[in-house]
């Protein structure tokens, strides 16, 4: 098994027709993902390499089956595609735009919640989400990734994730699925939905999380793995060294007021029983470690 | 962006927010001209974007002429907290009864706007915040929701303003919509003051506006290049770089944000110290890498350079060809280390063999290259 998307997730593509749209939902295609459909409010009626586009995302939900969107379209009109593809009842949509403004992110986020709760956000400002070997929404490399789990992996930062995926497949440590929740501020889905989701995975049997400095995204994932998740969790939090009042490239990334740094996120996983890394290369290794442990074990 | 006072509260006015009668000064005569257009008593305030003015001596009250020119004299040129002021904001010194508190913000946690009331303005909020927790009303709104005629007045009761509540709740409702149709990340107003005669408006201004929406503000070009920045952040803003300058000796290029942070980290934990975080992004081809290069080779205090790589999508072997290009362009002044990984390294790395020299060193791992970075930037000095 595998969290939000898999083989038989079917994929509608908003912005097919042109950019980082196209560029994107032909590689996830290309690895294997059901991309269905596009969506051109000028092009309905026309193809993009054998995918049909469609004017709306309602209209291409009706004639396709999709049940998940890939919003790649600039940040002005990202948040109306969102909701275009949450109108149109899809399960999963993926946003990977970055640069929206906070105030329409904020509200895009209450309108998500209150009129489409069926409906989940994963971004924006994100990479996306893989099941390796089943479904790539996003602009994840597929081939960097190692199918079939037992770890499942949750991240803040693309980049990062990349390396994690990477280094796991070296050691042939496989991933059940892997979210990029992004690094604004005002995120979909939260770490604790994504740990919440890998704890009643039963394919899942270790998590990795990957946090960074602002916010309060991995507090809140502490209270929760003490609490609530019994699989193992390896963390890493990065910008221990980031000045306070900064943003670091992410909008999302910064030290306001003394709060979000990165020691005490990794005080709190620590408390809360997650095994902390100080780098990236130590959390391959952990988890590594946990990997072979489980093993042993069966 | 952050904004100074004058132009928060020339932001605020924008949205009816009342502030009292003012103008902007550099030099003494020009204070003194702005306060006899004012009328007196006037106070001179020094614009720095750094708390504790009024504690360092830059924020006076003058009741004539030559008091405005001899204060604005003492406080043009003056530092505080590490900025030096050169402009000054003069205004009508009103008569006041009380100071309260006024802030509004997106609460990260609540994924919800935040708005913060009290009756005791005027002094730092945060220790007010923990000697008389009961004195500050917090209260979250729903951004679909939006600020209704109830919510001001539920704020204004429940902070105990002594004051008409229908009155100050008109004006915490243009501070809020200052805060949403204004795309501020926020608004603080510390002191709001109630005048004697009644009226409220905002003594002081605290407004920082988010960059994503630029796009939608062009009258914000206004505001000018953003304060606090160096030379070398300001070179790399010019040349489009997502650049945070530090104060180590070993400079710092990775692609994507997390990766940048994350080897300024190990940068730091193996025995160094990072000279900046530079996140080049997704594509990093060769003018990017040589902007890049160009920008940290000119920094003074860097002694040794790490380009830490990671492939996704991006192949290594094109972000090897850029560094390799990047390298003829730019004459290296320190050495350079290289670790490539991900998607093609290995191609990425037989292309950085070809240049490889004492200056110009590859390492396959992250740690690795850290830790000769800092080395050949002479450890922890």
């Amino acid at each position: 098994m595998s969290i939000f998307v898999d083989e038989s997730t079917r994929v509608v593509v908003h912005g097919l027709t042109g950019g980082q749209a196209r560029f994107h939902g032909l590689r996830n295609r290309d690895y294997g993902t059901k991309v269905v459909a596009g969506v051109n409010p000028a092009k309905g009626g026309q193809d993009v390499e054998g995918i049909p586009i469609f004017a709306t995302a309602a209209e291409a939900r009706v004639a396709t089956g999709a049940d998940a969107s890939f919003v790649a379209v600039p940040a002005k009109v990202a948040p109306a595609s969102v909701i275009e593809a949450a109108l149109a009842g899809m399960r999963v949509v993926v946003c990977i735009t970055e640069g929206i403004p906070a105030q329409d992110e904020a509200r895009l986020y209450s309108e998500l919640r209150h009129n489409y709760p069926a409906t989940r956000l994963i971004g924006p400002n994100c990479p996306g989400v893989i099941s390796p070997g089943r479904c790539n929404i996003g602009i994840t490399a597929g081939e960097i990734a190692l199918a079939g789990g037992p770890v499942g992996i949750v991240s803040r930062s693309g980049t990062l994730t990349y390396q994690a995926l990477y280094e796991l497949k070296q050691m042939g440590i496989g991933v059940t699925t892997c979210v990029g929740i992004g690094g604004d501020p005002v995120p979909g889905t939260s770490f604790v939905d994504c740990l919440a989701a890998f704890e009643g995975d039963p394919e899942t049997l270790a998590i990795m999380l990957i946090g960074e400095i602002g916010g309060s995204e991995e507090e809140n994932a502490a209270e929760f793995i003490a609490s609530r998740v019994s699989k193992p969790v390896v963390a890493y939090v990065a910008g221990v060294t980031a000045p306070p009042g900064r943003r670091m490239g992410h909008a999302g990334a910064i030290i306001s007021g003394g709060r979000g740094t990165a020691q005490a996120k990794m005080e709190a996983l620590v408390a809360a029983g997650a095994r902390v890394a100080g780098n990236p290369t130590e959390a391959g290794e952990m988890m590594a470690e946990v990997v072979r442990g489980l093993k042993a074990c069966l | 962006m952050d904004l100074f006072e004058y132009q928060g509260k020339e932001y605020l006015a924008r949205f009816g927010v009342p502030i009292p009668p003012g103008g902007v000064a550099d030099t003494p005569d020009e204070a003194a001209e702005k306060a006899e257009s004012l009328g007196y008593p006037v106070a001179v305030k020094a614009q720095v974007q750094v708390g504790g003015r009024g504690k360092a001596g830059g924020i006076r009250l003058a009741s004539d002429t030559s008091e405005v020119f001899a204060h604005a004299e003492a406080i043009l040129g003056m530092t505080i907290g590490g900025h030096t002021v050169r402009r000054l904001w003069v205004e009508r010194a009103l008569s006041i009864a009380r100071e309260y508190y006024a802030s509004f913000t997106l609460d990260r946690t609540a994924k919800a706007h935040l708005a913060i009331v009290s009756a005791r303005g005027g002094v730092d909020i945060e220790e007010v915040a923990a000697s008389d927790p009961g004195a500050i009303a917090r209260l979250y709104i729903d951004p679909l929701v939006g600020f209704n005629d109830t919510t001001g007045l539920q704020l204004a009761a429940q902070a105990g303003l002594e004051t008409d509540h229908v009155h100050v709740s008109a004006v915490l409702a243009r501070l809020y919509r200052c805060f949403t149709q204004g795309d501020a990340d926020l608004v603080e107003v510390n002191p709001l003051a109630l005048s004697t005669a009644g009226a409220v408006f905002a003594l002081d201004a605290k407004v920082t506006l988010d960059d994503n929406a630029a796009f939608r503000h062009p009258e914000w070009v206004e505001f000018g290049r953003p304060v606090g920045l160096d030379d070398r952040e300001l070179r790399a803003r010019e040349l489009g770089l997502q650049y945070v300058g530090l104060d180590g000796s070993v400079g710092i290029i990775a692609n994507g944000a997390g990766l940048a942070m994350s080897t300024c980290d190990v940068v730091n934990q193996v025995g160094g110290k990072p000279a900046n975080f530079l996140d080049i992004g997704g594509g990093a081809n060769a003018e990017v890498m040589a902007a890049s290069l160009e920008v940290i080779n000119s920094d003074a205090s860097v002694r040794s350079i790490f380009v830490n790589i990671f492939g996704g999508i991006t192949r290594c072997e094109e972000v090897a060809n850029g560094i390799v290009a990047a390298i003829d362009r730019v004459g290296m002044k320190v050495p350079l280390v290289i670790r490539l990984d991900g998607t093609n390294a290995r191609e990425g790395r037989e292309i950085v063999k070809r240049v490889e020299s004492e200056m110009v060193i590859s390492s396959p791992s992250m740690m690795g290259a850290a830790r000769l970075a800092v080395e050949l930037a002479g450890g922890g000095r």
